[in-house]
């Protein structure tokens, strides 16, 4: 099992969550995050003249994935959360040591 | 004799004029930082409840008590003795002395509470209330008797002020950029760290409950229901939409028409427009709300790169609005439009506009002395800035223990 943590921009949720649903996916957990990564943030209008933003608001998407499904998973949200301008998030993967289903009590790759 | 249809309309007057304190609480809270919205809400708010009680007292006979060379009014109306429901002999001959005295009470609350915004996330709420009464006290009431009170000397010297351009705009103004120059700017301001406003709704509702109880403040200021009141109405609504317009125009020219500033241009053609609006005719309202919003917005722009932090500009729009609503008035006032002002320099008064000029001077270089020692005075005794970690942590919990909004849990 791996853990896939995308920050990805908040309008690329809906394309995101339905390809991976598509593809079966269907578990993720979302949190509004602000972040940044190499550009500068942006201008904001005081009353005259403007200010600077560095953090810029994104979602967090945390998904579990089995090991055979990570590729695929990976390349759709690339693929969806891709506008090829600056800001368009990161991903990172991380192997899961065991999940649980609250409910059922399943343990492992039958809690996912 | 009291007449039922002024007497409604200056109590209808003094209802809006309240909601404008709330109006601009929320106007300045919400261009303020999440952690110190509560607390520059709270500091309009207190004044209401503060100087209410203050006015009645002792505040109204020393703004219009019987002239003491000029100056100040005597006590004969301390705690209300002699206010009743008959005219004051002196004042609105048409409405209860009652009705007058209140409708004076609000503007002295919302005045004190103009030169908050430039004091806002970092002045200590203690120090703030002290400061609040001296001011009140020893500038806002005699300023006021100075202008509107019955042997003021500013009054017999002839400045026209129909609703407060100068005893309200131009005083606090010059009192928030002198406070400002005091406390010192706030904390990561001048390392450029952003001081994003929290709430931008919170500011167009603030001004739109401003932009509604201004027409109680210069239409009221009729002190009568009839023909003058109509047109200083109009005049002030022609003004408060020329100065929205024109800012949203100057922000287009440089980036985007910003909602902030369409909010702001609103306010500074209402300031502008305050002085003259019962002497100009209403279409003067067009010319005075445009420079308002021209000066206002460069005044902006020439604050923020000296590096002073007069936070939410209340020198800029109130100050240079008012400085400019008052010279306005000496430019178009016409002694057609009410037969108790005078004729501007449109109309070959330049006698009038050097009046508005000696006036104007006269208030704001007493208002950022007065309170640069009143400021220093609270300074040395109890302190007028939080100490430090309560600026980080933010005025809210610092000094009221609440937060504007709940956490995260159910």
């Amino acid at each position: 099992m791996k853990k896939i943590e995308a920050t990805i921009r908040p309008e690329k949720l809906e394309p995101v969550r339905s390809a991976l649903a598509e593809m079966g996916i269907l578990g993720m957990t979302i949190t509004e995050v602000i972040g940044r990564g190499k550009q500068r943030g942006i201008a904001l209008q005081w009353r005259a003249g403007e200010y600077r933003v560095e953090f810029l608001p994104k979602l967090k998407l945390e998904i579990v994935v089995l090991d055979e499904d990570l590729s695929r998973a990976l390349n759709t949200i690339v693929t969806k959360a891709r506008t090829g301008e600056r800001g368009d998030g990161k991903i990172f993967v991380l192997p899961v040591e065991n999940a649980i289903g609250i409910r059922t009590g399943d343990e492992g790759v039958n809690a996912i | 004799m009291t007449d039922a249809g002024d007497t409604t309309w200056i109590l209808v007057s003094s209802a809006l004029v309240m909601l404008m304190t709330p109006g601009l609480a929320l106007f300045y809270g919400g261009m303020v930082r999440h952690k110190n919205l509560l607390s520059t809400i709270t500091m309009s708010f207190a004044l209401l409840g503060v100087i209410g009680i203050l006015w009645v007292l002792y505040g109204y006979s020393l703004g219009f008590g019987p002239d003491l060379g000029g100056v100040i009014g005597k006590l004969d109306f301390i705690g209300l003795m002699g206010v009743g429901q008959e005219p004051s002999g002196t004042y609105a001959s048409t409405v209860p002395h009652l009705a007058f005295m209140i409708f004076q009470g609000m503007f002295a609350i919302i005045t004190v509470a103009l030169w908050t915004g430039g004091v806002v996330e970092r002045i200590k709420f203690s120090a703030f209330l002290l400061f609040a009464v001296l001011w009140f006290t020893i500038v806002y009431c005699p300023v006021a008797h100075w202008v509107w009170g019955d042997g003021g000397w500013l009054a017999k010297f002839g400045v026209l002020d129909f609703a407060g351009g100068t005893v309200v705009h131009v005083n606090a103004g010059m009192t928030a950029l002198a406070l400002a120059l005091l406390l010192k700017p706030r904390k990561g301001f001048s390392e450029g760290e952003p001081m994003e406003p929290s709430n931008i709704p919170l500011v167009i509702l603030g001004a739109g409950l401003l932009w509604f109880g201004w027409f109680g403040f210069n239409a009221g200021s009729a002190l009568t229901s009839g023909g003058l009141a109509s047109s200083a109405f109009v005049a002030t609504n022609i003004s408060a939409a020329a100065g929205a317009a024109t800012w949203m125009f100057m922000g287009w020219i440089y980036r985007r028409p910003s909602a902030l500033g369409i909010a702001t241009g609103a306010v500074a053609g209402l300031v502008a427009i305050t002085p003259g609006a019962g002497f100009v005719h209403p279409l003067a309202g067009i010319p005075i709300g445009i420079v308002a919003s021209i000066t206002g917005y460069y005044c902006i722009l020439w604050r923020t790169k000296t590096g002073i932090d007069e936070s939410l500009d209340v020198w800029a729009v109130h100050g240079m609005g008012g400085i400019w609503g008052a010279l306005a008035t000496g430019i178009f006032a016409s002694a057609a439009i009410n037969s108790g002002g005078a004729d501007g320099l449109l109309w070959g008064g330049g006698l009038q506009f050097a009046k508005q000029v000696a006036g104007v001077a006269a208030v704001g270089a007493f208002a950022f002395t007065a309170t640069w020692v009143l400021g220093k005075l609270v300074d040395r005794t109890i302190g007028l800035r939080v100490k430090e970690e309560e600026e980080i942590v933010g005025l809210d919990i610092s000094q009221h223990g609440e937060r504007a909004y709940g956490g995260i849990l159910p």
